[in-house]
């Protein structure tokens, strides 16, 4: 019968339109995600490679977090670490002093709860979960002030949790690097 | 046909009673954390709030809705009464227990810790056990739904289960599975140390576990939403469903790659590595593959039944659907919404590109789109579709049900499109309130008044939506008939076994959580230093 044939070569066709489609939504699919593995390998913005771990407990006692060791310190290859710990509801140090165009390291924990951060301006943003360790390499293109609030819910007093990075001349950090081990935007 | 109608309207009744409260919560913090709000208040009340709305809006209005509609879609699809209505009525009453029992601290200010948990913080007992309550309630319905699904393919071994209910189980195996991560995380991490028997807890290892309910959690939410896009939409507006294969293959896709990809949530995090980070962004990519073929296959769907009514030309049959049908305009709505969305979600999924909007204001924006918009307003199309076969009356104020659609489109735009702007400018997400004043953030004061005017416009629909249905309670009465599904404009002469069947399908999504949850966890748990003091939050310590 005609109409039989009619239905059967619009199954046909039908199938085809879809099979095309479902071709075309994999070819969409396998793209983006190669850009981001490409973008991942080549920019090296890819996320912190292993786990590290610190004890909240003991934080203020040993360690890299004591509260003498917190701030920007220049590194003999001129690069610069930065360490600091989150709080209910602020951190240490509040106001972070950092160089421009310089490879900066964030090396920040949290103290108590889960926190955040992340730098208005910038595409730097990151996680503070108490036990672990953030490492997060970064670089500022301009010297200019940023704010820099928790972006996670830590507790009542969350939306106060607000602090500072200050982004300076490189040859300003230098010097005032030579006067003192670690630095933060009061030195 | 319906039998249990009492029972499908209970759900439907109590998830939109929910969703009304949650919604008016919504809309007051939408205002006190605009500058429209010139005086102080208590930014612990905003907390409590955001808490409520989201445990209300996340864990109890769309599990209501996936088992009011799953009920009724066993009945209609599978033409038998429902297996094991005293079963389903013992789920409906422990969903709404825990809902009542976990409000309750909430409401009191002991459990201020949002719908996501966030220990170390941890709230009053009663808080977690009411979300365990809401959720083994699902698990009734989820057990229920298998069970039915068993025995009719028993019954009938010659005949293909009918796509409505064979997607509504796929969306209940996914549920099933996605909801033990979270029970994982409150049964041996937080509920020990609310009770009391513990002090510590790893944040870390609990935000892994949540991670696998999280992202999973939102596919929960979108199938009733697919169901009615396949099986609602075609038939309402006159047409046929293009594809019956296709659209069975994007329910599975939903079954197997929904789970493994729940560490999207976690790429700012340090205590998952990068190469499980990569893996979980990969499989993210994937999942948008079910969707990309569900725009399509509908899309499709309405040409045929615009070309069924004379429409013609390559746009011009896009004129001739029948846009006055509510049906009608809450799809072209959803998916206008599902594909900015969609996009958004796009951006969300590598990391590098996340690490510029990871927990702002455009996280936010994005899933209000995504499930507020494209989800919910589908929710709203179902019970309008189902409603004169629930109540045995008309249900034809059609003007008001567009109005109410539109408003909740144009409600939600303004709401989530100023929302993503101020995530890209880096406006912080979940705070009670902002500095406008401080040069830094003033730019962003214009945009967040916007979103304030949009949720009062979505409030405005959500009160619409709730007078359409009372007022369908109290239509004339009128037979609405048997509820009948789209039928697939060609009818596949037999269904291959893997598009009838879960086994294989079930097998991949627990291989695959464990393939990609497995190290993670393992290591997580092998760390013993990493238990950290709880933080216990409210007045009563």
């Amino acid at each position: 019968m005609a109409t039989e044939t009619d239905h059967g070569l619009g199954e046909a066709v039908a199938a085809r339109i879809e099979r095309r489609w479902a071709t075309l939504s994999l070819v969409i699919v396998a793209f983006l995600v190669g850009m981001a593995a490409y973008i991942g390998i080549h920019q090296a913005t890819m996320p912190q490679g292993r786990v590290e771990t610190a004890d909240p407990k003991t934080l203020h006692l040993s360690g890299e977090f004591i509260e003498s060791n917190l701030g920007s310190e220049m590194q003999p290859d001129g690069s610069v670490t930065v360490r600091a710990i989150g709080q209910q509801y602020s951190f240490t140090p509040q106001c972070v002093v950092v160089p421009a165009e310089t490879p900066i390291t964030f090396r920040a924990t949290s103290a108590d709860v889960v926190h955040g951060f992340l730098i208005e301006g910038t595409n730097i943003n990151t996680m503070l979960v108490p036990g672990y360790v953030t490492d997060l390499p970064v670089r500022f293109k301009a010297p200019g002030d940023h704010v820099m609030p928790c972006q996670e819910f830590c507790g009542i007093g969350h939306q106060g949790m607000w602090g500072k990075v200050k982004v300076v001349d490189k040859a300003a950090f230098r010097d005032m690097a030579a006067a003192k081990r670690r630095l933060t935007c009061v030195d | 046909m319906l039998i249990n109608k009492r029972l499908i309207a209970a759900h439907f009744w109590l998830a939109f009673v929910v969703f009304g409260a949650a919604l008016v919560l919504g809309a007051w913090q939408m205002f006190v954390r605009s500058p429209l709000n010139a005086w102080h208040f208590n930014p612990e009340f905003y907390y409590r709030s955001v808490t409520a709305h989201g445990s209300a809006m996340g864990y109890v209005f769309p599990t209501l809705i996936a088992m009011g509609f799953g009920y009724a879609i066993t009945e209609a699809s599978l033409e038998k009464a429902l297996i094991g209505r005293r079963w389903a009525w013992a789920g409906f009453f422990l969903v709404a227990a825990g809902a009542v029992v976990a409000m309750i601290p909430v409401s009191l200010g002991l459990a201020s810790v949002l719908y996501t948990f966030y220990p170390p913080m941890v709230g009053n007992p009663f808080y977690y056990i009411g979300v365990v309550m809401v959720v083994v309630g699902s698990w009734i319905w989820v057990a229920l739904m298998v069970v039915n699904f068993v025995i009719w393919k028993r019954e009938n071994p010659d005949k293909p289960v009918p796509l409505a209910m064979y997607a509504n189980v796929a969306g209940c195996l996914l549920w099933g599975w996605t909801a033990v991560g979270a029970a994982l995380e409150i049964l041996f991490l937080i509920l020990p140390v609310a009770l009391g028997l513990k002090s510590t807890i790893d944040a870390g290892l609990a935000r892994v576990f949540f991670s696998w309910t999280l992202h999973a959690i939102v596919y929960f939410w979108l199938i009733p939403t697919y169901i009615a896009y396949y099986t609602i939409f075609p038939r309402a507006i006159g047409g046929r469903l293009y594809s019956d294969a296709m659209a069975r293959i994007s329910f599975i896709l939903f079954v197997v790659v929904a789970m493994p990809i729940g560490v999207h949530h976690l790429f700012a995090d340090p205590q998952v590595g990068a190469g499980f980070k990569f893996m979980h962004s990969v499989f993210t990519g994937l999942v948008a593959l079910p969707t990309l073929l569900t725009v399509f296959t509908i899309c499709a769907s309405a040409e045929v039944a615009s070309r069924l009514r004379g429409g013609r030309g390559a746009f011009g049959w896009i004129g001739a659907l029948p846009w006055s049908n509510p049906i009608m305009l809450a799809t072209a709505l959803s998916l206008v919404m599902l594909g900015f969305g969609g996009a958004g979600g796009l951006i969300n999924m590598s990391y590098q590109l996340d690490a510029t909007v990871h927990n702002t204001q455009w996280i936010t924006g994005h899933f209000h789109l995504i499930f507020g918009g494209a989800i919910v307003i589908m929710y709203f199309a179902i019970a309008y579709d189902l409603w004169p076969h629930l109540t045995g009356r008309a249900l034809d104020n059609f003007g008001m049900m567009r109005a109410q659609l539109w408003l909740w489109f144009i409600g939600m735009i303004v709401t989530t499109f100023p929302w993503h702007y101020v995530g890209i400018l880096g406006m912080p997400r979940r705070m009670a309130y902002y500095d406008y004043a401080n040069p830094a953030i003033s730019p962003q004061a214009l945009s967040v008044t916007l979103s304030a005017i949009g949720g009062f416009i979505l409030l405005l629909s959500g009160l619409l939506f709730l007078l359409v249905l009372i007022r369908g309670q109290f239509g004339a009465r009128g037979e609405a008939g048997a509820y009948r599904f789209a039928v697939p404009l060609h009818m596949p002469a037999r269904i291959p076994v893997a598009l009838n069947s879960f086994g294989l399908w079930l097998a991949l999504m627990v291989g695959l959580t464990v393939v990609n949850y497995g190290f993670p966890i393992a290591q997580l748990m092998a760390l013993n230093e990493t238990s950290v003091p709880a933080v216990y939050v409210g007045a009563s310590r």
